[in-house]
């Protein structure tokens, strides 16, 4: 395989990494994303690292650029499903991944955009403003359920408040 | 009879085999009072005595060389199984060294000298050493596997609420049994789905740097993936010890008490507790 | 501590890096690590076959099974003749690049392991050889 696969879901990317990444495949990612971002209008990354064995600083890198691009061209990036080795692996490292959402399924994923994506329920690119103050419906399950006003928030502080503060390891 | 080299005397005898081994087997069945039964101990001692004369017969004595590759293979299988089945290194290396006394009478009958005969004792002697070592690294083994095990049943993650876990620690922490937890407490937010983590403290004596370490490592990685894990009951020796050693807690959120830790962790997933008023009908 | 089968596998391409990462996991497998050492262990391998390959200008990995009598374990050395590291106390700084990489490949890669050797002259290359123990 030479290009990961991209997938459009609503106005949602959803990119399933399955393969050992070499680093010119990992790169190849980068610049697809954020062109995909720009021609679909995408307000969301979703990246699935669960098949994902290892991640060095190389690939590390590489989900921090994503991120960072994704939101200068106004898309929100999540990773998720990265597995608990990987994720002890990376703390040893020293690699905390800075401005980079983590969720643990794609469920939870799905959620933490869909709390301040607003997620479209069609294939549209453009968003319904009709729908401008109803919750994502069309992704019932996706949303957080029990969210009031600003119930959607607490899910996305606990990974907005690590930010770059994840770096408090002293050793 | 053969005129070999001084000292080799003792190796042509041991083509005596059914006279030998049936010996051998008498004497290993009797000493080991039936735990093991004589077909098996025919089948175990019959497969070390043909490495035995094979690598014999092909010339040398060094345990250590190419052609004993077998019968070093076949003692390491009879020590290392002695050893989980929980027979003593004695009745071990008893079950190697009680096939001097069943050559014994072949010995005598074919007339080895004496020079033969010791050195016949000492090679026996260094297959027991060798079972002796292989039987000791066994329950090494065996010890470290069963206080793995220890470690498993000491540190339960338990589930408090739905998406919320717990892992309540009592008594000593060290570095091994910290990573433990870590590690289960990890794999249980991936297969449950779980979003919180809470790490209770509250029963434990003391921390050390390292320990404290593990901990909030333990933490960052929970984050990486996804998941919140609050540290609750940090008594205020250990919180001492903490900032006495510089250890930075500063990103880590940390409640005094387990109940705190799990209603912050379901406000954060948007509950809210309210109390009925006087009067109202509790279901 | 003595060695077995020692194998070799260029570090040439891209993929040679992809290969390597597999060929670490298969030993430390095979030497009885638990999942996250076998973890540590190969994202360790990934960093330093990196290095090999963009600093080193290629080389190769050497890796073989150890036994210390007690515990078992997997040895690596990455080998390359290209121009060295004229400051390895630099170069063993945190955060430290003269390329573009986080500077987190062999500071980082030094905690994944137990045991880390690193042997570079200027003008004839770079060794760096790294032991992880089973528990
Ligand atoms: N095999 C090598 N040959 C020459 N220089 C090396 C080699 N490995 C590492 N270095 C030097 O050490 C620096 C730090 O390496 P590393 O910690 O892996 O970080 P990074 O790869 O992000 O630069 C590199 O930038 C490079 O200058
Ligand atoms: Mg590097």
């Amino acid at each position: 395989m030479d290009r990961i696969p991209i997938l459009k879901m609503g106005n949602l990317l959803l990119v399933s990494i399955q393969v050992d990444l070499h680093d010119q495949l990992a790169l190849d990612l980068q610049d697809d994303l954020s062109e995909r971002i720009v021609a679909t209008g995408a307000r969301g990354v979703l990246i699935d690292i669960s098949a994902l064995e290892i991640v060095d600083s190389f690939i590390g890198r590489m989900l921090s650029t994503i991120a960072s691009l994704s939101r200068l061209l106004d898309a929100e990036t999540v990773v998720v499903g990265m597995r608990p080795a990987v994720a002890i692996t990376l703390v040893e490292l020293g690699l905390y991944m800075p401005g980079v959402r983590t969720a643990l399924t794609l469920e939870h994923g799905l959620a933490l955009l869909g709390a301040e994506v607003r997620v479209s329920r069609s294939d549209e690119d453009e968003i319904d403003d009709a729908q401008g103050d109803r919750e994502p419906d069309g992704l019932a399950g996706y949303a957080p359920v029990r969210a009031g006003p600003g119930g959607g928030e607490p899910a996305t502080t606990g990974a907005a408040s690590r930010g770059d503060g994840g770096r408090t390891g002293d050793r | 009879m053969d005129v070999g080299d001084v000292g080799d005397g003792w190796i042509e005898p041991l083509s005596e085999r059914d006279e030998v081994l049936t010996r051998w087997v008498e004497r290993v069945a009797g000493d080991l009072r039936a735990r093991l039964s004589v077909p098996e101990l025919q089948r175990e001692l019959g497969e070390i005595y043909t490495a035995l004369t094979v690598a014999l017969t092909a010339g040398g004595t060094d345990l250590r060389a190419e052609q004993f590759g077998e019968l070093r293979a076949l003692l390491a299988d009879l020590s290392s199984g002695r050893a989980r089945q929980g027979f003593t290194p004695r009745e071990t290396a008893g079950t190697v060294f009680a096939l001097k006394e069943a050559a014994t009478a072949v010995m005598e009958k074919r007339n080895v000298g004496y020079r033969d005969y010791v050195r016949f004792s000492e090679f026996i002697d260094e297959l027991g050493l060798f079972t002796f070592e292989t039987y000791v690294r066994t329950r090494d083994q065996v010890i470290v596997e069963q206080s793995n095990q220890l470690l498993e049943l000491s540190t339960p993650v338990i589930k408090l609420w739905e998406g919320v876990l717990a892992v309540p620690l009592v008594g000593t922490l060290d570095s091994a049994r910290t990573q433990m937890v870590m590690e289960s407490l990890l794999e249980a937010l991936v297969s449950t789905g779980s979003r919180h983590a809470i790490i209770d403290i509250t029963g434990v004596g003391a921390v050390d740097t390292q320990v404290a370490q593990h901990l909030l490592k333990t933490v960052m990685a929970a984050q990486l993936m996804g998941a919140d894990c609050i540290i609750s009951g940090i008594r205020p020796q250990i919180a001492q010890t903490v900032v006495s050693l510089g250890i930075e807690f500063g990103e880590i959120v940390t409640k005094a008490t387990l109940a705190e830790a799990l209603a912050l962790a379901l406000r954060r997933d948007g509950f809210r507790f309210v109390r009925r008023a006087a009067g109202a009908e509790i279901r | 501590m003595t060695g077995m089968d020692s194998q070799r596998h260029p570090i040439v391409t891209e993929s040679d890096v992809v290969r390597v990462r597999q060929v670490v996991r298969t030993l430390a497998v095979a030497a009885k690590l638990s999942l996250v050492d076998q973890t540590k262990m190969v994202t360790a391998a990934s960093e330093l076959a990196r290095n090999t390959l963009v600093y080193g200008g290629g080389g190769e990995m050497m890796i073989d099974l150890v036994d210390s009598g007690r515990r078992r374990g997997v040895r690596a050395v990455f080998i390359d003749t290209g121009p060295g590291i004229p400051d390895l106390d630099l170069a063993l700084t945190e955060g430290w690049t003269s390329g573009s990489g986080l500077g987190l490949g062999l500071t980082g890669s030094r905690r994944l392991v137990d045991e880390f050797a690193i042997d570079s002259s200027p003008g004839v290359g770079t060794t760096v050889r790294v032991v992880k123990w089973s528990r």
